[in-house]
């Protein structure tokens, strides 16, 4: 009968998928043509076995990946999965107990301080700086290349008060340049972000007048289109004309989207490289105390060629009460992290190393942990 | 109870003499009868299999009051500390430190906007393809309709969410801009502003996604109809849209009413796919292609990820209204069955 | 329904051709109205839509005229479904060539073969495997979990419930069909991955596991599963079950041997439906599951990945290689469920009683 014979069939395109079970595995060494971003610094990781898991930022998700790939090609028996699902998750996990460590782009709250406190059971939870990401911002206007502009001038544009590419004030900023009559469109998150959060930090310390929104997780101003996730505005900014966002710079590489010079403290047009977001973290001064190393940004720093839109993503962690299950582990990975291996490994994925001296305090701090 | 159409069963004596009659004869369902003669083995496994049911049946109310408890239990602590009136107010700051205001007027009014227009759009083209796949259309071609429609419920939300938002956004676009150019006189049509991801293109993606949902369960309904009944229409010198319109609609009304619900319920609680295509703006307006739309689901997937407690709390609160308002839908909905139940001959 | 013929029997018919006459005529003037009058902005779209609606005028208004009125709507309800059926092809037919365009580019062994785990962002390689893994796993669980439960519970609507338990059962499972995706999970996170699971494992800490995400997949599945059936339960005749009781079958076999094989397809339609659903969710499996880069065969303990999770994550990742991933793991996704789909209603339609 017909239906037999379409039921043998479907019989057996059930079992063909069943029995991809036979096979797989997880043996990922060899990355072939990808251009492999490591070149063996497993001479330098001390390796520790076990499993742990960490939630938290997507900002510094590309460089968690890239870390983790190094650690586990160096250390077989280490499994490392770090879930991207935004600062705010990581750190309830981390107060829950399901997470390790947390990635955060800004500090714990007040009011959950004392919790991820308690967390700890025996010390405090304290944040250790870990990756530098500059925040890009970026444009796709035809014809225009090279584009500069001041924090104040994209402060208008971000708020609605600049409405076209050839408005005075972005010419005010491009000497010499011919700017199209086409229309604005800006682009911003329409999901919660520490990215969201520190640019417009950014914005209204070094543009207060006219940025008026202060700083959220939340975009505030009105108008605009929103995208959910950097790779939406990516997205957007890629396929319409006349667009400006902000992103990554990780996510600005990838998109391969054009990046328009900012004006520091120093009065110059910084252009986005690790080395000049380096220097504006190397000016930040340390807010934490104790061993707690939250970072207050400088963004109007006159350090001349530093980039001053960055982003600071922490490692929440107890100072003392991991679960010793877990802490080899946790110390040997955020070592390696902190190492100057670590650190310029994630640099070739879109992101800035921290300079040196924030660097060794981190390593003596997650060397004291216990 | 209806009329059984096939005379017999209950006019002929029992087959087997000298059993003693059923003790058990109250209607204790629908369809009355406790069921066979009174064997002991049989009603062991009677009422093992009616235990079970029952049990089952109740599974639903523990996991509903449970989830009830959790939200309550969550949602208290923010909207004690909201400034704000939580049914009245628009806009979404809980994580604010000094002063955390949220409510959930917009996100209300947004999502009920989007499923009803999303609902407005599908239920038609579904029932024209439910009716086509049991009466119109040849078997060979049937078949493959089917498979089109398995084909549409197999694609997960993200991806519709992406494709939404990549490329059925420009056809979406320029529709806005005609409708604004000739119809913009309609409120609905107003603005005339840079169109972008906007209730239109939410709900037109959400259309899409629920229109299996409905096909499949009312081609089920519509394949169940009597013959009996399709006949005796035909028979009587109906066209055989007038056959559908007597026959087959009516038996299925609460079924298909049942599958228009389900729709319904998946469209209120869609979250990525809106999240993709909803402006994510806190303004609530009837104009459909301005560039704005935020929904419940949506607004917890956006900003769930960097929530603190109160942000937290704040959605989980919102999800809580999502609740009352999915209940308030179902409510009418049942009211408009029990009253067409007793016409029709299913099982009521 | 006044006719405008005295005799449907007698009436005239309109010729065969006439369909396709008033198909070719409705062209004609859409073409002259819209793409050469440029009425309403004119353009390719307009002009087809317009052609629609001048031939279903048209032939309104010949059937009227020669056939009578009813003949005529019976003529518009046909085009009218026939046209629902063309309008649902075109966005699918959309979809799917987006899928199958992008998704051909992974489509490797390493692909299917290899995990996630030791992938940088800049490399090329890596695969789902551990993904396609945890869907099968998670939706499996979900299924045996809410199969039985499901269809016992509208079991007990339509044969048993007679009094408020039933009503309430009813109203609440129609309540839970709109509950949000992400909802289920962050309930089922709260209940069972934070008080639960600590007792349960050996540290005494919470863990995430594949079980919990089929726990929350079966939160969203039941509703559907319940209430589907219910409605192709009822739909059983009457006659079939008085007869059966007639014969002197007791009530449970009667359910088990005759009413549900009756309605066996429509509720394994409600149940693919279901399945679909759950296959594709992504919020509650990533809140329960984890996500986790490596395979992990086990549901109940350790992170397990799942292709909806896969989906999400590569398609918001800012490695170049990621968006391939992604449309390689939803062509995978869409492919296995409806796999799953298909075999399910051929075998059930096996029983028809037809």
């Amino acid at each position: 009968m017909k239906l037999q014979r379409h039921g043998i069939l479907a019989c057996l395109a059930v079992t063909a998928t069943l029995a991809l079970a036979a096979c797989g595995s997880d043996n990922n060494t060899s990355s072939g043509g990808g251009g492999g971003a490591s070149s063996g610094p497993s001479s330098a990781i001390s390796c520790a076995q076990g499993s742990i898991k960490a939630q938290g930022s997507t900002a510094q998700g590309n460089a968690m990946t890239a870390w983790t790939k190094n650690y586990q090609s160096a250390c077989g028996s280490a499994t490392i999965d770090y879930t991207a699902n935004g600062s705010g998750a990581g750190q309830q996990a981390f107060i829950a107990g399901t997470a390790d460590f947390a990635g955060s782009d800004s500090p714990l709250a007040q009011a959950d301080q004392p919790k991820a406190d308690a967390r700890c059971k025996s010390g405090a939870a304290i944040h250790l700086p870990m990756v530098v990401g500059p925040i890009a911002v970026v444009y796709n206007v035809s014809g225009v290349s090279g584009l500069q502009l001041k924090p104040a001038t994209i402060a208008k544009i971000f708020s609605g008060k600049v409405t076209t590419w050839n408005d005075p004030a972005i010419a005010a900023d491009n000497q010499g340049a011919t700017l199209p009559a086409t229309k604005i469109l800006s682009v911003h998150r329409s999901d919660s972000s520490g990215t969201t959060d520190n640019f417009a930090k950014f914005l209204s310390k070094t543009a207060g007048t006219d940025w008026t929104y202060g700083n959220d997780k939340t975009w505030k101003a009105p108008g605009g289109d929103a995208e959910k996730g950097s790779d939406g505005v990516s997205a957007a900014i890629g396929k319409s004309d006349g667009t400006i966002g902000y992103v990554e710079w990780s996510f600005a590489q990838s998109g391969n989207l054009k990046m328009a010079k900012v004006g520091n403290g120093a009065g110059e047009y910084a252009e986005l490289t690790g080395e000049a977001a380096g220097k504006t973290v190397a000016s930040a001064k340390t807010a934490g105390t104790g061993n707690d190393m939250t970072l207050a940004i400088d963004y109007h720093t006159t350090t001349p060629g530093a980039y001053p839109i960055v982003l600071v993503t922490y490692e929440i962690v107890c100072e003392k009460g991991t679960p010793s299950s877990s802490l080899p582990l946790v110390k040997s990975f955020l070592t390696y992290t902190a190492s100057a291996d670590g650190q310029a490994a994630a640099a070739k994925v879109g992101y800035a190393p921290l300079p040196d001296e924030v660097r060794t305090k981190v390593a003596s701090t997650v060397a004291s942990l216990s | 109870m209806s009329q059984s159409p096939i005379a017999g069963p209950a006019e002929t004596a029992p087959v087997t003499a000298g059993l003693a009659a059923p003790t058990d004869l109250g209607p204790t369902g629908p369809l009355g009868g406790g069921g066979g003669l009174p064997s002991r083995r049989r009603f062991g496994r009677e009422s093992l299999f009616r235990w079970f049911t029952t049990a089952s049946g109740a599974v639903v109310l523990v996991v509903i009051v449970a989830i009830a408890i959790f939200l309550i239990a969550k949602a208290v602590p923010a909207l004690r500390a909201d400034k704000a009136n939580f049914l009245t107010y628009k806009d979404w700051f809980p994580d604010d430190p000094t002063n955390p205001k949220f409510g959930i007027a917009a996100l209300a009014l947004g999502t009920v906007e989007a499923s009803v227009l999303a609902l407005l759009l599908a239920v038609p083209v579904a029932l024209g393809i439910a009716l086509c796949l049991t009466h119109y259309a040849h078997r060979r071609v049937a078949s493959a309709l089917g498979f089109v429609i398995d084909l549409l419920a197999a694609v997960p939300s993200i991806v519709f969410g992406l494709w939404g938002r990549d490329y059925f956004y420009k056809p979406v676009q320029d529709f806005s801009a005609w409708l604004h150019r000739y119809f913009g006189w309609i409120p609905l049509f107003g603005s005339g502003g840079p169109y972008g991801k906007s209730v239109l293109l939410g709900s037109a993606v959400l259309a899409i996604m629920i229109l299996p949902i409905i096909t499949s369960l009312s081609s089920e309904v519509f394949r169940q109809t009597p013959k009996m009944n399709e006949e005796a229409a035909l028979a009587l010198g109906a066209t055989k849209w007038e056959m559908i319109r007597m026959a087959v609609l009516p038996y299925g009304r609460p079924g298909l009413i049942a599958s228009v619900m389900l729709g319904l319920g998946r469209a209120l609680g869609e979250t990525i796919a809106l999240a993709l295509t909803l402006g994510a703006t806190y303004t609530f307006s009837i104009d459909l292609i301005e560039n704005g739309g935020n929904s419940i689901a949506a607004n917890i997937a956006n900003k769930f990820g960097e929530a603190s407690e109160t942000g937290r709390g704040a959605l989980i609160a919102s999800g809580l209204v999502l609740f009352a308002i999915t209940m308030v839908v179902n409510m009418i909905a049942r009211l408009i069955v029990y009253r067409r139940r007793e016409f029709i001959g299913s099982a009521a | 329904m006044t006719a405008a013929v005295a005799n449907a029997l007698e009436a005239r018919r309109l010729p065969r051709w006439a369909p396709a006459a008033t198909a070719v005529a409705a062209a004609a003037l859409a073409y002259i109205v819209f793409a050469l009058g440029g009425v309403l902005g004119g353009g390719p779209v307009l002009t087809v839509v317009g052609a629609v609606v001048f031939f279903l005028a048209g032939l309104a208004l010949a059937s009227g005229i020669v056939e009578g009125s009813r003949a005529a709507r019976n003529r518009i309800a046909t085009a009218l479904i026939y046209s629902a059926f063309t309008l649902a092809l075109l966005p699918l037919v959309s979809v799917v060539f987006t899928l199958v365009s992008k998704g051909t580019a992974r489509l490797d062994a390493e692909f299917f073969g290899h995990s996630m785990r030791n992938i940088g962002p800049q490399d090329n390689s890596g695969g789902a495997y551990h993904a396609i893994i945890g869907t099968l796993e998670q939706v499996a669980i979900a299924t045996l979990i809410t199969v039985p439960l499901g269809t016992g519970g509208a079991i007990y609507i339509v044969e048993y419930g007679r009094g408020r338990l039933a009503l309430a059962i009813r109203f609440f499972v129609d309540v839970m069909t709109g509950i949000p995706s992400i909802v289920a999970g962050l309930f089922i996170l709260a209940f069972w991955v934070l008080i639960v699971s600590p007792h349960l494992s050996p540290d005494g800490l919470p863990f995430y596991s594949g079980f919990a995400a089929s726990l929350a997949l079966s939160v969203l599945m039941l509703p559907t599963i319940t209430r589907s059936s219910e409605e192709m339960l009822r739909l059983v005749p009457v006659a079939l079950r008085e007869g059966a009781y007639a014969l002197g079958i007791a009530k449970w076999k009667t359910i088990m041997r005759i009413v549900l094989p009756t309605a066996l397809p429509g509720i394994v339609t409600g149940v693919m439906l279901a399945v679909a659903r759950a296959a594709g969710e992504t919020a509650p499996v990533l809140l329960v599951a984890g996500g986790g880069a490596g395979i992990n065969f086990s549901p109940f303990h350790g992170l397990q990945n799942s292709l909806s999770i896969f989906i999400y994550d590569q398609a918001g990742s800012a490695s170049t290689y990621a968006p391939a991933r992604a449309w390689t793991a939803a062509l995978t996704l869409v492919a296995l469920v409806l796999t799953l789909t298909i075999a399910a209603k051929l075998l059930s339609r096996r029983n028809k009683l037809r």
